[in-house]
């Protein structure tokens, strides 16, 4: 039991750490990002390449006065980000980053808790969560706020029927609702070159139902093109135009924190979780060669003509990749490193997509948005979870 | 641990459910509902029934708490107003309540008389996803599908209602 407990409690600091900063860089890697998109620079005052940006918004935003507007609802107003942002935290704790491995004193595996209900409780939160948007328009007395709430709860009804349509389909390859399972369900090879994953995981391969999952996710979390709740040229900011300092930041971290629970189910649904691209062998000694090439690429820059101090911060930027690399070399601490490299990898590179499709694409009218839901997305996911249970009912043994 | 939790929960559902009577405006009635909905989820889990207890979410929590609140925030209700009470509810309310409470929990004990001492977590395992899905699909066929064409029927009404009328 007080195994259980400490091992436990360990693993909510980690995951609590790494999920906080993961939040706080996110928004750094987003500008920086979308800067370079546009050809620009992005943050580069505070710190080098503005890597002390996060920190200093963190400064600007706990500084800045905290507005009361007078005619809002107060005990609401004060409610909606607090909902907003604990229901966006609490989904990340049923991830499942790596397998069982060996801690002192015993095994426990890389996830904070595995409830049998898994993907249902996920989906209970965010069917919730919409509370803290809906509440925070309607509260603050302000007819832009009440519309981008108004909009943002429509939206999010009507995305997650096609959200929770296109859920049901991997699980029906997996046979199992609880996240660790899913998960463990796509492990192997076909010919040992092709994951298992569901993407690719006969009898029916779930490409179509992975991109309507990402597009309904997009919805789903307010993101450009379906940013409609808060359309700058339309209703200023939205349901979060009444809001400043602390209580704005609340529904900044919720929107990031959401945006990171999509990636990562989708990273578990359709991804293969942890499981590694290539078979064993190779794949213990990837994340090696990819931080060795980084690192090259780093030391190949820095000698190039660029800003002053780039010179130097290439090259130290450099040698940690080397140092990383390092680390992921050693045998004893690849079992614990390199599934959540992959992990880390995957999930990653689905938040490096939404980075991109933001600097891409232009935000939806609104009758379109509600249009691509009910007679596009809709009618796909329905399509792609009947001919996944015919394919599943016919080629039973295929799994 | 388990009767702690429950108390928590109980008296959490009370609350909320008497503060869904208590209050004047209607969004705050309709949060009260979904503090009831959320706490009885909890008391669902705490028996072992772990589906029912997220479908409690994600269907009442979510899907239906989510209209109730959207349709008052269109047509933006205001507070009701308290109109004079009658002398007899004023005279005659508690002691009448209380009258009735006491009468359901013995009409409840005597129906149904305790058997089991104490209900602990753990001790009953048919909640799951599976054992919910295996039974619905063959003890409880029959009322399933009768269900779902109940659902099909007000679907269909919904669809004649909302459609424009044909010159």
């Amino acid at each position: 039991m007080s195994f259980f407990l400490i091992v436990t409690l360990v693993k909510i600091a980690i995951v609590f750490a790494v999920f906080m900063t993961t939040l706080a860089y996110l928004q750094w890697v987003e500008r920086k990002v979308l800067a370079h998109i546009q050809s620009r620079t992005g943050p580069l005052r505070v710190g080098p390449h503005g890597l002390l940006q996060p920190l200093a918004d963190v400064f600007k935003l706990l500084t800045k006065e905290d507005l009361l507007p007078p005619h809002a609802n107060t005990f609401f107003y004060l409610l909606a980000p607090f909902i907003a942002v604990s229901l966006a935290l609490v989904s990340i704790s049923i991830i499942p980053f790596g397998p069982e491995v060996a801690v002192p004193f015993g095994k426990t595996f890389m996830e904070i808790a595995n409830p049998n209900v898994g993907i249902l409780f996920i989906l209970a939160v965010s069917s919730i969560s919409v509370y803290g948007i809906a509440l925070a328009g309607w509260s603050s007395n302000n007819k832009y706020s009440l519309m981008g709430g108004l909009r943002s709860s429509a939206q999010m009804i009507s995305y997650e029927l096609p959200f929770t349509l296109v859920i049901i389909s991997p699980l029906l390859l997996a046979n199992h609702l609880s996240l660790r399972a899913i998960t463990d369900s796509q492990a192997g090879y076909y010919f040992d070159l092709i994951p298992r994953w569901s993407i690719f995981q006969l009898p029916f391969p779930q490409i179509f139902g992975f991109l309507i999952f990402m597009i309904a996710g997009f919805a789903e979390t307010n993101r450009i093109p379906f940013d409609l709740p808060e359309a700058e040229n339309e209703l200023v900011a939205g349901f979060h135009t009444e809001y400043s300092s602390m209580k704005f930041a609340c529904f900044f971290m919720a929107e990031y924190a959401n945006m990171v629970t999509i990636a990562c189910v989708a990273t578990v649904l359709f991804l293969g979780g942890w499981h590694p691209l290539f078979p064993a062998p190779y794949s213990d000694w990837v994340p090696s060669v990819v931080f060795v090439a980084a690192a090259m690429l780093l030391f190949l820059q820095g000698n190039k003509i660029g800003r002053k101090g780039d010179h130097v911060t290439f090259p130290i930027f450099g040698i940690g990749a080397l140092l990383l690399a390092f680390l992921f070399a050693i045998p004893f601490l690849q079992t614990y490193l390199v599934p959540v490299f992959w992990f880390v990898g995957k999930a990653g590179f689905l938040l490096f997509v939404y980075i991109w499709i933001r600097g891409t694409l232009p935000r939806f009218r609104y009758d379109q948005l509600m249009h691509f839901a009910w007679t596009f997305l809709f009618p796909c996911a329905l399509i792609n979870l009947l001919l996944t249970a015919l394919m599943v009912a016919v080629f039973p043994d295929q799994k | 641990m388990d009767s702690i939790l429950f108390i928590i929960a109980a008296i959490a559902a009370i609350g909320c459910g008497l503060n869904l009577v208590l209050q004047t405006h209607p969004i705050s009635s309709a949060l009260s509902l979904i503090g009831v909905m959320s706490s009885l989820a909890l008391l669902y889990l705490l028996l072992g029934a772990e589906f029912i207890a997220m479908a409690q979410m994600i269907v009442y929590g979510g899907a239906v708490m989510v209209l109730f609140i959207f349709v008052i925030m269109l047509l933006n209700a205001g507070a009701e107003k308290r109109s004079d009470k009658s002398l007899f509810a004023q005279i005659a309310g508690f002691p009448l309540l209380a009258v009735l409470v006491v009468l359901l929990s013995f009409l409840i004990r005597q129906t149904f008389p305790s058997t089991v001492s104490e209900v602990s977590f753990g001790e009953w395992v048919g909640g799951t996803a599976e054992a919910i899905g295996k039974q619905l699909f063959t003890k409880f066929l029959l009322p399933f599908e009768v269900v779902s064409v109940l659902i099909l029927i007000a679907i269909l009404g919904a669809v004649v209602l909302a459609q424009k009328e044909i010159d």
